[in-house]
């Protein structure tokens, strides 16, 4: 399939919106946008964090699963108690894979499932009592744990719990942290304001906390902010950051501490990976601790030398030259995984739909081994991710903000990726329809992703989906026949 | 009034960021820019205008603040 052009890019937009009503097309049209890279302000091009249409068929989430399933979930050592019906945390236990070292049940709980499990009664009478009564069992079930976080579900916020004086009789009573948070899922348009509202959280019940205690500093403390080591993505990172001479002090929240929260504010830089879920807290301790913040990019070896270059300006000579000496040594190792993947899936074209940052972070990655982005877009960006996004997509590619089902499988079927990098939710559609689909959530339960290492794995993983012998096979012999005689009767 | 947070820019000048609509602009224009007096009517590159009391300069950014609309964005 060639590239489009600009103007039949807005004809296939045009096209797909034609089958809503008026009113629905023109609330959609804002959302969708061919990319011109002259725009330096994205709000010009394309509308992004509403409500999604009643009626079609979007992917986002709720507030509850930005703060307890993306913010709060990895921190290993807390638990994290899912308050209202049981359902909410149940069906997304353990299933973001955020690892973590630690012994499950006895000193870390990330895969477990905590929840007050409301009934009716709960309802009616309210669930304060019986919440004050879930902390203290977790607290003789579980000792070894570092702290407790209340995340309500949307019975929570709509009967009126008193949460947040329950937390603070109970954090004195076992004298532990115990943080509300005000995530019921009705909240916002997306998961995108329970990330805001988790951030809020941290900033109010736990970065504090430590401030003015002892703590033995060295100029090269930085922290992983936004990191929530997917497949070990944190630790693939923590590896290059370590080999430049840095210390890190703190994951975020990837295989994360309380502690290690607590002691960020004696960082001296802070790392933002996801920008669009803990930006938040980034800017907040930027003003109150003067600890400034740099975005980086850690997909691909392109964007990992840019990054490690960027990081290490802000440090001294010894780092500058450690990093140097680390991105030649890994330089062999990443000529080789080019070389031999390069020639398998030059020129192969690959459409996103992902969350986060990674609908603009892996476009470099795919380029490394290149391939080519032909559409992207997020299920719950801001403005300001899309702002960051028009430079790096080429010019005349596909934008589309929390696109429908509809809307994908139409602009599929018409440019023809060969690849496309979406969720568990669009998988199986577009393997019926004969393309290959990586998840890009969970990188499909293989990763990292992250550093060279990453790297490694990313560019076989996408060998692997594209050279599957199974999308050649996906007509049957009878129908294959059928179709030969129809091209020999031509 | 509203809350909002006024940084260094990445490639210099300023930003302006509003957290309850989760709004980044750059800053184009500040009416007041000396030690003494910093702030006024502060234009956005998104076409809205707000302002904030003028303060002395702070010495470090970024600064939160409160601020007053005068001229909406076209969002
Ligand atoms: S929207 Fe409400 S009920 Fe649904 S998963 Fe989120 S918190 Fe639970």
């Amino acid at each position: 399939m060639t590239t489009l052009s600009r103007e039949e890019t807005d004809a296939l937009i045009a096209e797909v919106l034609e089958v809503y009503p008026e009113k629905a097309q023109k609330d959609r049209a804002k959302h969708l946008a061919t990319n011109d890279q002259t725009v330096e302000q994205s709000k010009k091009c394309i509308t992004s964090n509403r409500k999604s249409l009643p009626g079609v068929m979007t992917i986002r989430g709720c507030a509850y699963a930005g703060s307890k399933g993306v913010v709060w979930g990895p921190i290993k050592d807390m638990i994290h108690i899912s308050h209202g019906p049981v359902g909410c945390g149940q069906y997304s236990r353990a299933g973001r894979r955020n690892y973590y070292v630690g012994t499950t049940g006895v000193d870390t709980f990330g895969t477990m499932n905590f929840t007050s499990d409301f009934q009716e009664k709960d309802i009616v009478f309210g669930g304060d009592k019986k919440l004050a009564k879930l902390i203290e069992e977790v607290e003789q079930l579980f000792p070894l744990h570092k702290g407790i976080s209340v995340q309500s579900e949307c019975p929570i916020g709509l009967i009126g719990d008193d949460i947040e004086s329950v937390s603070k009789k109970a954090a004195a009573a076992i004298d532990k942290p115990v943080v509300p948070v005000r995530c019921e899922g009705f909240r916002g348009v997306s998961q995108s304001l329970g990330h805001h509202i988790a951030n809020d959280a941290i900033r109010d019940w736990v970065l504090d906390k430590r401030d003015g205690a002892a703590f033995e500093s060295t100029p090269y403390d930085v922290a992983i902010i936004g990191d929530y080591n997917i497949g070990g993505d944190a630790w693939a990172t923590r590896i290059l950051l370590e080999e430049m001479g840095l210390r890190v002090v703190a994951q975020w929240s990837g295989d994360g501490t309380i502690a290690e929260m607590m002691n960020t504010p004696k960082v001296k830089l802070n790392l933002l990976h996801c920008y669009r879920s803990m930006n938040y807290i980034s800017r907040h301790m930027e003003e109150k601790y003067g600890i400034p913040y740099l975005e980086y990019n850690f997909f691909g070896p392109t964007k990992i030398i840019e990054s490690l270059r960027k990081i290490a300006a802000f440090f001294d000579d010894s780092v500058k030259e450690k990093t140097e000496a680390v991105i030649a040594r890994y330089k062999p190792m990443m000529d080789e995984i080019i070389a031999k993947y390069k020639p398998r899936l030059e020129g192969k074209k690959v459409m996103l739909y992902v969350g986060g940052l990674r609908p603009r972070h892996v476009i470099g990655a795919y380029e490394d081994l290149g391939m080519e982005v032909i559409g992207t877009g997020y299920e719950f960006g801001h403005n300001d991710d899309y702002d960051r996004t028009i430079k790096e997509m080429g010019d005349a590619t596909l934008l589309y903000d929390d696109v429908t089902g509809f809307e994908l499988e139409e602009f599929v079927k018409r440019l023809k990726p060969d690849m496309v990098g979406s969720g568990i939710k669009e998988k199986y559609i577009f393997q019926k329809m004969g393309i290959p689909l990586r998840q890009m959530h969970s990188w499909d339960y293989s990763g990292p992703y992250h550093g060279y290492d990453g790297f490694a794995i990313f560019a076989r993983d996408m060998d692997i989906a594209l050279s599957n012998p199974t999308f050649k096979n996906l007509t049957p012999p009878w129908k294959k026949v059928a179709a030969e005689e129809v091209k020999k009767a031509a | 009034m509203a809350n909002i947070m006024i940084q260094q820019g990445e490639k210099g000048g300023l930003v302006f960021y509003l957290p309850k609509r989760d709004l980044e602009a750059s800053i184009e224009s500040i009416e007041f820019d000396t030690p003494e007096k910093w702030g006024g009517e502060l234009k956005l590159d998104n076409g809205g205008t707000y302002y904030i009391d003028p303060i002395a300069k702070p010495p470090r950014l970024p600064i939160s603040l409160r601020a007053k609309r005068l001229g909406a964005a076209e969002d």
